[in-house]
Formats: structure tokens, sequence, C-alpha cells
């Protein structure tokens, strides 16, 4: 665990980059440290592996103060990432990642070998070993500067804005890739961001800082959602909260409608006895279940199977039933020219149907349930997936 | 009959074709050499405490400004009408030429790059050898390429102080014994000779660097790039006025 104990970092000038900040890392899982520019979080990151040392106040790792070993031990312990991933161009990409290993005197053909495993590990293709940085695009470089950072296997990563200068697309499957690659290893890691989008997808605790360096507030990100301990941090996490928070409450409790799920072969018979469910429209599947669109139950009357496939509704992007959260339901169903969602299996067969409004029931009582019983249980297995 | 030929050199000189040809190699590298023995720590000193670097810039230039006849003329009291009083103002122009290249070079380094070393736990003397020494070989060979040009072109002056010029003697020769080829000889000889030595320089550069964008896009890219450098020793100089 690292702890942060009333530290103080003011600047010669008197800028007060962080004011007593105290903070209690847990081993084993993210921790975001997320605010607007000048609030002191790349400062607090840089103190952990003493770039900046504090004016006052102590940082303890694993109980013992960090000034009290050798400061390049104490780096070596500790990996580190920043935004554009700072790789040493003069180095093939295997050296640049057998950096620490070579440092710690591992011989080289251990540290290649290392380097190429975690190449592996973090994505990157092996034939990329020999390559130099320019030869790779931003988004290699920065999983090159991840794979470096892991390369002794430190129990801590440092990481400063790493995903910040990559485009939304890159972004997007790196955080996809951290999150995975943090389930296999499980490392203490301290994640710096100034865009809280990612903070939340990514953290499992967060701490808001606002300018002059003080914490606005710690907590896990559906805990940050649902209560904003004051209005900085509401403004900050933006307009649109509620619906994020969704994200947080799975799609298992939604109640999936099968009746209006007809194959593309049923007969009239099978149309009058779906239409007969109620629901404005039908949705037809293929032979494998697959979803083909929706159709409005006069137009089918005389069959399914006499349904022209091109002139069907689009059913629009389907949501994966009970793996995915209440908000990517509500997406479906937003997006849906016909209003309900559709729910597949993990083979992409249909699971069922259901309305914004079956939606908006589920919605009220997850959050019923949240206020009975404290913070919803958190959707953290499916984290990785839902970033993907 | 015909004359002596182009390679035939008058006795006085007291050497052969290729004999002046090795001498004026010998009286052109030794200085670039010292001064790049001295550029380098003088650079790092100039990159460690920056408000060293304008002064150290400004004394450079100025010495560079002085013509290197008024050089000889002062030194020859004290190293008399030798190689040596050539080569010391061939030295102070290398100098001046390389310790900017050098403090370019390192400051180029991008501060990721330094940042990423140093939370590596990479001491201060083994950045400076393992990270900012190689990402500054460009700019110094980039240097060494002017600094050897000039001083190829600089030690015929040498012809002035009694014979010390190498092949620039040859321009004198032309005029004492009105032989026009050996003149063209002389010109012909330095321009090939830099000529030769700058590709060298390329080649030991290219040897150093596998590291730099060779081709197309990418080695446009790095030039783009490389031009902003010179604004911003220009601000520099700027900020020291």
């Amino acid at each position: 665990m690292i702890q942060i104990e009333s530290v103080t970092k003011r600047y010669p000038d008197g800028t007060t980059a962080v004011d007593d900040l105290s903070l209690d890392i847990p081993d084993g899982s993210i921790t975001v440290l997320v605010g607007p520019s000048g609030c002191g979080k790349t400062t607090t990151l840089r103190m952990v592996n003493r770039m900046v040392e504090p004016t006052s106040g102590r940082i303890l790792l694993d109980g013992s103060d960090i000034t009290e070993q050798p400061v390049n031990a104490l780096r070596r312990s500790m990996g580190y990432v920043i935004q554009n991933a700072g790789l040493f161009q003069h180095r093939t990409i295997v050296d640049n990642i057998a950096t620490v290993p070579r440092m710690l005197g591992w011989d080289r053909r251990k540290a290649r070998e290392r380097a190429r495993e975690l190449m592996g590990r973090v994505g990157l293709d092996e034939a990329l070993a020999k390559r130099y940085p320019y030869q790779l695009s931003g988004g290699q470089q920065q999983r090159v500067g991840v794979a470096r950072a892991l390369a002794a296997d430190p129990p801590v990563l440092l990481m400063d804005e790493p995903f910040s200068a990559v485009d939304p697309i890159v972004r997007k499957s790196l955080q996809a890739e951290l999150l995975r690659i943090q389930q296999e290893l499980g490392k203490t890691i301290v994640f710096v961001t100034h865009d809280i989008d990612e903070a939340i997808r990514i953290g499992d605790m967060i701490a808001v800082m606002r300018t002059g360096g003080r914490l606005a507030q710690f907590a896990p990100p559906q805990e940050l959602l649902s209560s904003p301990a004051d209005e900085f941090v509401e403004d900050f996490l933006g307009t649109d909260r509620g619906i994020r928070r969704l994200s947080f409450f799975t799609s298992d409790g939604l109640a999936l409608e099968r009746g209006p799920v007809v194959a593309v072969d049923a007969g009239a018979e099978q149309v009058a006895r779906a239409t007969a469910a109620g629901a404005p429209y039908l949705l037809l599947t293929d032979a494998d279940g697959k979803p083909l669109g929706w159709v409005a139950p006069q137009d089918a009357a005389g069959g399914a199977d006499k349904v022209a496939v091109g002139s069907l509704l689009p059913y629009g992007r389907p949501f994966a039933a009970g793996r995915e959260s209440l908000r990517d339901a509500l997406d479906c169903a937003v997006l849906s020219p016909t209003g309900w969602a559709v729910a597949v299996d993990e083979q992409g067969a249909v699971a069922g149907v259901v309305s914004q409004e079956a939606i908006g029931a589920a919605i009220r009582s997850a959050h019923a349930g949240q206020r009975e019983d404290g913070p919803a249980v958190p959707v953290r297995t499916t984290k990785a997936e839902v970033a993907t | 009959m015909s004359g002596p030929g182009f390679f035939d050199i008058p006795s006085d000189l007291q050497n052969s074709y290729l004999g002046l040809v090795g001498l004026h190699v010998e009286e052109a590298l030794i200085p670039v050499a010292i001064g790049l023995a001295v550029a380098l720590p003088l650079g790092q000193l100039c990159v460690r405490f920056s408000w060293l670097y304008p002064p150290v810039l400004w004394i450079t230039t100025v010495l560079y400004a002085i013509p290197s006849l008024a050089f000889f003329i002062f030194l020859i009291d004290y190293t008399g009408a030798t190689r040596t009083t050539v080569m010391i103002p061939l030295t102070v122009y290398s100098l001046v030429l390389l310790v900017p290249a050098f403090v370019d070079g390192v400051r180029s380094v991008p501060q990721e790059t330094l940042s990423a070393a140093k939370a590596m736990g990479f001491g201060p003397v083994q950045r400076y050898l393992k990270v900012q020494l190689p990402i500054a070989v460009p700019a110094i060979i980039a240097g060494l390429r002017v600094a050897v040009a000039s001083s190829i072109s600089l030690v015929s002056i040498g012809a002035l102080i009694g014979n010390q010029g190498a092949l620039g003697n040859l321009l004198q020769d032309a005029i004492l014994y009105h032989r026009s080829n050996l003149a063209l000889n002389s010109v012909l000889t330095t321009a090939v000779l830099a000529v030769l030595l700058d590709i060298a320089l390329v080649l030991l550069r290219m040897a150093l660097t596998p590291w730099m964008p060779r081709s197309g896009r990418a080695a446009r890219r790095a030039a783009r790039d490389a031009a902003v450098e010179p604004a911003g020793r220009a601000a520099l100089e700027d900020a020291s006025v």
C-alpha cells in the first residue's frame, strides 16, 4: 500500500502544487488521480517515485518511508509510463523494454527474452522487436512504454497521462488492454489523467483533485457518480453522470421478452401468436437465431417468410444480455427506430427484446435497490469487457 | 616539349603530391579533433548550467570573427612559423562550430525521454552517456561536417607563414613559377578532399544512428523537426541580449 500522509509541495515562487494531501492507495488495484490542469495530480505522482520531493509530509510504501531507500533503487521498483511514451529513440524496441532488467544486472539474453515475452503481453507483434521507435505508430509506442514499465515486474506502476496523446479509438483499445493486463498481473497502479471518462472507465478508486492541489473526493467511480461530494466534483463529472452511472448496473435484471421474436420462416399462425404478445413490432431472426430486423405485425400477417428482408427496419446495435450494462441496453433502445433494444447471447443469437419503458423500470429499481443496500455492487468482473 | 605535369610538385615544397595531401588532411583534422575533445565537456557544462551558454557562445563567436591572418601574426612570436601556428586558430574555429552543435543536440533530447530515464533509475552520468550523448550524435556530426569543410579550406592560408599551408603552398608556387596548373591542382584537390571527408562523416553518421528515419516521408518529417531547432537557438540568443 502507498500511503500519502499530509503531503504538501510548495515551490520557491510561492505556488502550492499540492496542499496537505492524504491518500491511501490500495494494493493490486487502479487508483486514478483526476482533475483540471494545475490541480497537482502529476506532482503527486512524481512525488511517489521522488522525481519531486515534498515540502512537508511523507509517503510510505508498505509501511516504510520512501526516503529510506536509495532513490534509484526505489525508482527501479516502480514502472513509469508517460505521455508520448518517452521511448529511447536510439534503441530498438526490444532494448527499450529490456532497459530496467539490464540495469538490475540481468544478462542480455535473459533481458531480451523477457522483453519479447512482454511484447506479447501488451499486444505487440514480436516482428517489431528489432525496429526503432520512429517506425512505430503512436499507439504502438505507448504499448512499448507500458511493456518497458512492466519489464522488471515492479509491484507498482505509475502512469502519467499515458494515453492522452493518441486518438480516441486507439486510446480506448489501450485502456481495454490495460484493464486486461491488470486482471492478469494485479499491480498497484497510480494513474493520472485529466479525462474523467477515462478515470471512470479504468479506475477502481478515483481521487478527484481541484486547483490548488487539494483533494475534492476519493471514492470508487460508482459512488462518485451517485453521490459527488460537492459542486466542484459534480461539475467536473459533467451533465450526463446519471447516464454514465448506468455503466455500473448490470443488464441481468432486465425482463427480456421472447414473444415478439419470430424466425424468418415462421408461418402466418406463428406471426399471429407473436402479434398477440402485444409488441408494436416483431423482430425477425435468421435460421441461427441472429437478428435480421423489425417488421410491423400487419406487414407480416401473411407469414414471416413472405416479408422481403430488405424492407425490414434496422435493429441497430444489439447488447450482450447480462454481460453489458444497463447503459448499453438503454443506448441500444434509444438508437433503435422502434424504441426496443435487442439482447443477444454469446453466440450472437437473439436472447429477447426489451422496451425503453422496461429498461426505465429496471433503472428505477436498480436505483431503489442501491438506496437500500448502500453503494451498488460494481460490475467489476466485466470492466474489461465494458471498455472494449 | 611540354612543361611540368599536373601532379609535378616544385622541389621547394620538399614533398610529393600525396605527401601534401596527407599533410593537408593532418593539419585540418587535428584541430577538429582537439576542438571536439574540448567542445564535449564545455558543451556539457553549458547544458548543465544554462547561464553559461550565452557568454560562451558570445566569446567563441567573437573569436570566430578574428581573421586567421591576425591569429598568425599574434601567434608567430610564441609558436614560430610552424604547423602549430596554423592549427591553433583552426582549433578555435572548430570549437565555435562544435559547441552549439553539441548543446543543440543534447537539448533536442525530448523532455519525456529524460524524465523516463530518470524515472527508470538512471543516474546523471548514465543519463549523459547512455541517453543524451547518443541522441546528440546526429547534431554533433552535422557540426563536424561544417567544421571539417571549413578547416580543410582554411589550412591553405598557412602558406602565408612560410609554406605551412600544405596544398595551399601550391598557390604561392603557381605565382612563383608561373604555373597556373598548380593553382588549379590546389583548388581541385582541396575541394575533392572536402567532399570525400564529408561523405565519410555522413557514412559514419549512418553507421552510428541506425535509429534515424532514413527515407521518404519519415526523413522529411525528421528534417522538419530538426529545422525547428535553430529557431530555438535564435530565441535563446535574443534572450541573452
